[in-house]
């Protein structure tokens, strides 16, 4: 089998080494009853060939997002990701390389750490960032988790334009931390509401901009708010593409900052792996759940980096760590530096124009024939489209997947004539077209 | 100077108790790199978690050796955690503690046992 | 006659020094020493081309950003070249072995990754709808038929995303189960002093108080100090099996009952699955839930930390209260069931967005499709030979912490072997690099003095085996024969030496900063 390097005759000799008459007299501490000496009821193995035909034939029965005109966001978006990244993440050393607690031959993995944590600071504008988490909506429960340990306090605020699977996710965590947490009712432009809630028991209050609606909103009111009560001010953004554009949540007063990366060099993968972002200022940092890297000096003073402040983690603080997260979302990390490398501060500007740019045409052709729900946008906007599940299956029949109804995020919100559409760079005009045309017929039935 | 088994050393001053880490202790730790004393005003009994002190590969728990109240705590610490290798018996204290009840000192072993017992470690 | 002597001498000629050379300008051979891209004076460089906008953002006002981000660009051809130097530095499981105990560091196919960006998995987005992703689902499904059958476990939750991810995702299964059935009380979790960290961390994430179960001599659960602290408030055990000292636990059946009786559940670290994969079913030894780390068993690649996938095997006890999203056989097709609705409308919640790690999830399934029934049976046996191997050879020099009987996957020794050489374990690992290995696991688990944990895996040749054990024994003489030199100040060839842990925690630097002080890069080149 191609994999086991083992020959027949490698295991008799190390057999007679280990001094064992057969392979089962190394599996004699299971218990009679628990062995099983038969195959499972499984395929046998098989060579690539086979492998690659089953696997292609599955990828086939999908309607890939690029096959046609394609509309959503909703907290995961399709951008194009140059060359040269998926090549370098394909590199052995990358790829194949174990987390760096050995720092001393592992200082690719950490010097790339050490620049995404410096990105992802000054993207959202704030002090200190962490090497990654999983992905946005459990970096957003691990900050409301942490504003509990900084304030201790136990309620949460979640406002009504919060992704619902953010909020969702937040619930179930924050249920078993014994948090309190007040999810605000669904609503496009939700700022109001948020500041209401605010009072003396409140740890944080949880605001996303763009929020899951589109809309941009200046979040230095809450900031205030959430300030004068005491609590901590955390800020979502699950386009990470609109930190090229928009006031960072520093900028704005957040303490904490976090955000969905995938945006930026990572491919839709049908929602995963993706690459949580998570960002705080300066005092905060011993609470951080996550890796961090942190730089030093070697034996010979030359500069190198090593994970540090372990002491929150896991796997020496046990019972007492800020988290129990083992992993980062390393390759998925490594890819989002090497493509925002390649953009720089130029290109992530330029790009996040476009992205506006092409939303401003979206909104355009539809203007109208659509109600427009969203009064400011970055790269998403929400429509009124009465059984909004149902216009985006009739427009499949002419092979366009027109975004997201917000009743597939939330069936209770009462919100089933909500359309979620996003325009990226990679959206043409001809798609454009073809969706206003689409959607002024269909809802003018 | 007054010892407990878990390597914390206490030194009363009328009904002040200063207290910090041995040098035994300091020494087992390694390199201290962070040390997070009580709050100012925080209630501790004797035998209760009253402080942590980090090293790179450990935190471990300081229980309180006696009960009182914290009226201070050592905030040079927080720039130079190295104090508590250097002079742990000394500028490396953690807290000062209002006596709640002075004869608790009296329990707690002197120079000698503490050695004798560092003997049977 | 004319004579070129371009290119001559075509021998080299023998060296009398004996110096470690050093280059002028900062190089090493093929290494290359590379600074932050923040360094690299690219603030106003892009290496990506884009039209220009149609739409200028008026619109937004006083929304747009005013202040600079600080990002550094570059062009394409100084982008790999950055990249790639970089990960010149890096120690991989394509370069040697990682002798790491429950991590199963294995090869990593790249049929895997080959599979995993056809377009109708990688372009496809998650909330799509799902009559576009059928294949996709089918795809998932498959998977946990395979997960199921492998572990003789009724159902299967597959949105964590890690292990740590999956073990929450258990206790929140298990804890759903004790309120759902008004044992709310239960609020102690029991696990092994050997415990991998995030076992108790996990716990207490959780709400519940953790009390550690004894180890015996032979490096088990001490039954009789489970049966004392089992009671009609504990919730569950956290037992991992094989176990972190590479030991099968014996008595496992009994553990489980004695939990059952108790009315607790039981809870399976997955971590070292690669030991018993195919061989035996966790199901049968009365698991009610078990995180598989994807990343460990079925070789989806380590990354550099990660991405991971912990789906999470659950007993019928526990299944209904698997998180949403669920998949769920319809009259359509399959369908993914995202709220706690019709079949799985006792669901605890939702782990995360959207529904798991598919890009991991497509390359666990070409990997248990490639080695099928066979195949991942002779994963565990390959596995457990190298390992025993390994202790056989290296017991010669160094000391087994469980002598008795075989072990498992991995191999534990302590450092009983190095008393009065003045090297530590610490030392001994950072020698291991010098001679081209990464370190074995060093000081876990706690229960053993100096602990060194080695898990070659089954994808080690003989012939790298050997190579690995010639290296190990022969640093183990070198300690012994007072060779200390040569461990205390280890590594000596890596790209760079020991590093200062203390500094980086005392004054943690964890951005760049344009700043005169701090940390200055080492007097390299001229520029």
């Amino acid at each position: 089998m191609r994999y086991l390097p083992l020959t027949p005759d490698d295991r008799t000799k190390m057999l007679g080494v280990v001094g064992a008459a057969d392979i089962d007299a190394l599996f004699s501490d299971v218990p009679v009853s628990a062995r099983r000496s038969e195959l499972f009821a499984l395929p046998l193995h098989t060579g690539e060939l086979d492998v690659e035909r089953e696997l292609s034939q599955l990828a086939a029965m999908n309607r890939p997002a690029g096959a046609g005109p394609f509309f959503c966001g909703a907290g995961a978006y399709r951008h194009h990701v140059p060359a040269s990244v998926d090549h370098i993440i394909q590199r052995s050393e990358f790829l194949t390389s174990y987390t760096p607690y050995q720092p001393e031959i592992a200082q690719g993995t950490l010097q790339v750490l050490f620049e995404f944590q410096t990105q992802v600071a000054r993207l959202t504008g704030l002090d200190v960032a962490n090497a990654s988490m999983y992905d946005g909506s459990t970096a957003c429960a691990e900050a409301v988790m942490m504003s509990q340990r900084v304030t201790r306090r136990e309620k949460a605020i979640l406002s009504g334009g919060l992704h619902p699977h953010y909020a969702a996710t937040t619930q179930t965590i924050a249920h078993a931390e014994g948090m309190e947490i007040v999810r605000l009712a669904a609503a496009i432009d939700a700022e109001a509401a948020v500041i209401e809630a605010i009072d003396a028991g409140t740890a944080c209050v949880v605001v996303q901009t763009p929020n899951v609606f589109g809309v941009v909103t200046d979040v230095t009111k809450i900031a205030h708010a959430a300030h004068a009560a005491g609590a901590l001010l955390i800020v979502v953004t699950t386009e990470a593409i609109s930190f090229g554009l928009l006031k960072s949540p520093g900028e704005m007063g957040a303490d904490i900052a976090v955000a969905e990366g995938q945006s930026i060099g990572n491919a839709l993968n049908y929602g995963g792996p993706y690459v949580g972002l998570f960002a705080c200022r300066e005092n905060l940092v011993r609470q951080m759940p996550g890796r961090l890297c942190g730089e030093t000096i070697d034996a010979e003073g030359r500069r190198g980096f090593v994970l540090t402040l372990s002491t929150r983690e896991q796997h020496i603080r046990r019972e007492k760590a800020t988290s129990n997260i083992c992993t980062n979302s390393g390759l998925c990390a490594l890819a989002f530096t090497i493509h925002l490398s390649l953009l720089g501060e130029v290109g992530l500007r330029q790009l996040a124009a476009l992205n506006h740019s092409r939303a401003r045409e979206l909104e355009g052709a539809l203007r109208g024939s659509v109600e427009i729900l969203t009064p400011r946008y970055f790269n998403e906007i929400a429509l009124r489209a009465p059984d909004a599940s149902r216009v985006v299956e009739d427009l499949l029949a002419d092979n366009i997947i027109a975004g997201v109804p917000y009743a597939r995020l939330d069936p209770h919100a009462g919100m089933d004539d909500v359309l979620l559409v996003a325009a990226t760079e990679t959206t043409t005009s001809q798609d454009i077209a073809a969706l206003a045309a689409a959607l002024k017929g269909r809802l003018r039935r | 100077m007054r010892f407990t088994k878990d390597h914390e050393w206490v030194e009363v001053d009328g009904d002040v108790a200063t207290v910090g880490i041995t040098a035994y202790a300091a020494e087992q730790l390694g390199d201290v790199v962070f040390v997070e004393t009580p709050n100012v005003g925080k209630s501790v009994k004797a035998g209760d978690g009253f402080a942590v002190v980090e090293s790179v590969k450990a935190a471990s728990d300081v229980y309180a050796p006696v009960s009182g109240e914290v009226i201070e705590a050592n905030g040079a610490l927080g720039e130079a955690p190295d104090t508590v290798n250097a002079q742990p018996e000394a500028a490396g204290w953690f807290a000062k503690v209002k006596l709640a009840d002075p004869a608790e000192v009296d329990a707690l072993m002197d120079r000698p046992a503490y050695e004798a017992y560092l003997q049977t470690l | 006659m004319s004579m070129s002597s371009v290119g001559r001498p075509t021998k080299p000629m023998v060296s009398a020094s004996t110096e470690e050379h050093k280059a002028l300008a900062g190089g090493r051979g093929l290494l290359q020493d590379e600074p932050l891209i923040f360094e690299l004076g690219g603030w106003d460089k892009t290496g990506v081309d884009f039209d220009a906008p149609a739409h200028d953002a008026s619109d937004l006002g006083d929304l747009v950003r005013s202040e600079k981000i600080g990002l550094a660009g570059l062009s394409e051809p100084e982008t790999l070249r950055h990249y790639v130097r970089l990960s010149q530095k890096n120690h991989a499981i394509d370069l040697a072995l990682y002798p790491l105990g429950s991590c199963t560091m294995k090869h990593n196919p790249r049929l895997n990754e080959k599979v995993a960006r056809l377009a109708g998995f990688a372009d496809l987005h998650p909330l799509q709808p799902q009559s576009t992703t059928q294949g996709a689902l089918e795809l998932m499904d498959r998977l946990a038929h395979w997960l199921k059958t492998l572990t003789g476990m009724p159902a299967v939750a597959l949105t964590p995303k890690a292990g740590a991810h999956g073990e929450l995702c258990g206790l929140l299964a298990i804890k759903a189960a004790h309120e759902a059935a008004g044992q709310s009380n239960r609020r102690r979790v029991l696990t092994p002093t050997s415990a991998h960290g995030t076992n108790p961390a996990t716990a207490a994430f959780v709400g519940y108080s953790v009390q550690e179960i004894a180890q015996t001599e032979d490096g088990r659960v001490d039954l009789a100090d489970l049966a004392a602290k089992l009671g009609p408030d504990v919730a569950a055990i956290m037992v991992t099996n094989p176990n972190t000292c590479g030991l099968f636990e014996r008595d496992i059946i009994e553990i489980a009952r004695l939990t059952h009786e108790a009315g607790a559940y039981f809870y399976c670290d997955g971590a070292n699955f690669n030991a018993i994969v195919g061989r035996v079913r966790p199901g049968d030894l009365g698991v009610d839930a078990m995180h598989i780390n994807l990343h460990k068993t079925f070789s989806t690649p380590h990354g550099g930390g990660g991405p991971g996938a912990g789906p999470v095997v659950l007993s019928s006890a526990l299944a209904r209260f698997a998180p949403a999203p669920w998949i769920v056989h319809g009259a359509d097709g399959l369908k993914l069931v995202e709220e706690a609705v019709e079949a799985a409308a006792e669901a605890f919640g939702r782990m995360s967005a959207f529904h798991g790690q598919m890009g991991m999830f497509v390359r666990a399934y070409a990997y248990m499709r490639s080695h099928g029934c066979d195949g991942l049976r002779q994963v565990a046996e390959d596995a457990v030979l190298n390992a025993n191997y390994i202790k056989a050879v290296l017991s010669a020099e160094m000391t087994p912490a469980f002598a008795h009987g075989p072990c498992m996957h991995e191999a534990l020794f302590d450092d009983a072997w190095l008393e009065g050489t003045g090297v530590t374990t610490l030392d001994f690992a950072k020698a291991m690099i010098d001679e081209g290995f990464h370190p074995m696991t060093m000081y876990f688990p706690l229960v053993v003095h100096g602990a060194m944990l080695i898990e070659p895996t089954e994808t080690e040749s003989k012939r790298e085996l050997d190579r690995f054990c010639d290296a190990l024994l022969a640093l183990a003489k070198a300690a012994k024969a007072g060779d200390v030199e040569r461990f205390k100040n280890a590594p000596h060839l890596a790209p760079l030496r020991r590093l200062d842990e203390t500094l980086a925690a005392r004054k943690p630097k964890l951005t760049w900063r344009p700043e005169p002080t701090g940390v200055a890069p080492a007097p390299l080149a001229a520029e």
